[in-house]
């Protein structure tokens, strides 16, 4: 039962990829993306990665669209028409191909949710079994972020303010 | 119950595919930006009721709620870049 809605998630993940690469004007194509990350973030929610489905939905569905619109407000209408060429030999040979080795080493990796895979045997445990008593955080993936790395958080932050800054000054005039 | 949510699961995914018919065929860009906030409102709802069908609601409103927000956001952006360029 949970593996029908599953397929069902991808297929239209599936067929809103493939309608972005496929419209005829860049408009279309940032709407369609935005329904695309918005579809990745309800599968992530459905196998149970809530805090991923919640970056996918507001980075993804929301921040990107209107970064994408900012970038589009300064093209002419003949740059957002699309006119794409026949794919090369090359390319129809090589993606194939990079798909199934893709695929090949997917192969190896542990099944989903198998308690004995490498990364739930290694460190996890301790995280999930003491997160709490060491800082009475009920959301283990904010306590690993906020407490235990909270150094690490606060230089990221600050790394994306002063490139945040930098982009508002360079680009003062034109948005 | 569980079935119930599941029936409304799957329900609500079909919908979310006629709106999808309406974003990838759209003749018009106006269209597809309906047929998108259309999509947006059913994923609100879809999140809720994954939420409810695996029992932890209280996460899952975070998640739609932010998505809400953002949305709107979206969709404001889209207005004013359509207010700006004209329909091309």
């Amino acid at each position: 039962m949970t593996f029908s809605v599953q397929i069902l998630l991808l297929l239209l993940l599936l067929t809103t990829a493939a309608g972005a690469i496929m419209v005829k004007d860049l408009m279309s194509s940032v709407l369609l993306l935005g329904s695309y990350s918005f579809f990745l973030a309800l599968v992530w929610a459905w196998i149970g990665a809530v805090d991923v489905a919640f970056v996918e939905a507001v980075v993804g569905a929301g921040l990107a669209t209107v970064l994408f619109l900012l970038t589009l407000f300064g093209t002419a209408p003949k740059d957002t028409r699309l006119r794409r060429p026949p794919p090369s030999l090359t390319t129809l040979i090589i993606f194939p191909l990079l798909g199934v080795l893709l695929l090949y080493a997917a192969k190896d990796l542990p099944a989903f949710g198998d308690p004995n895979s490498p990364a739930s045997v290694h460190i996890s445990p301790t995280y999930l079994e003491q997160s709490y008593q060491d800082t009475n955080t009920p959301n283990v993936v904010t306590a690993v972020l906020m407490d235990y790395r909270s150094l690490d958080t606060m230089i990221e932050t600050v790394v994306i303010f002063a490139s945040g800054i930098a982009c508002a000054l360079l680009l003062r005039r034109q948005v | 119950m569980k079935i119930f949510l599941f029936c409304v699961l799957v329900l609500l995914a079909i919908l979310i595919g006629a709106y999808l018919y309406r974003v990838l065929r759209g003749p018009t860009v106006f269209d597809r930006v309906l047929g998108l906030n259309g999509i947006s409102t059913k994923a609100i709802i879809l999140l809720i009721v994954i939420g409810v069908y695996f029992e932890r609601v209280d996460m899952f409103v975070d998640i739609s709620t932010g998505y809400a927000l953002l949305n709107l956001v979206g969709a404001l952006a889209v207005a004013k870049y359509l207010e700006e360029k004209g329909h091309s």
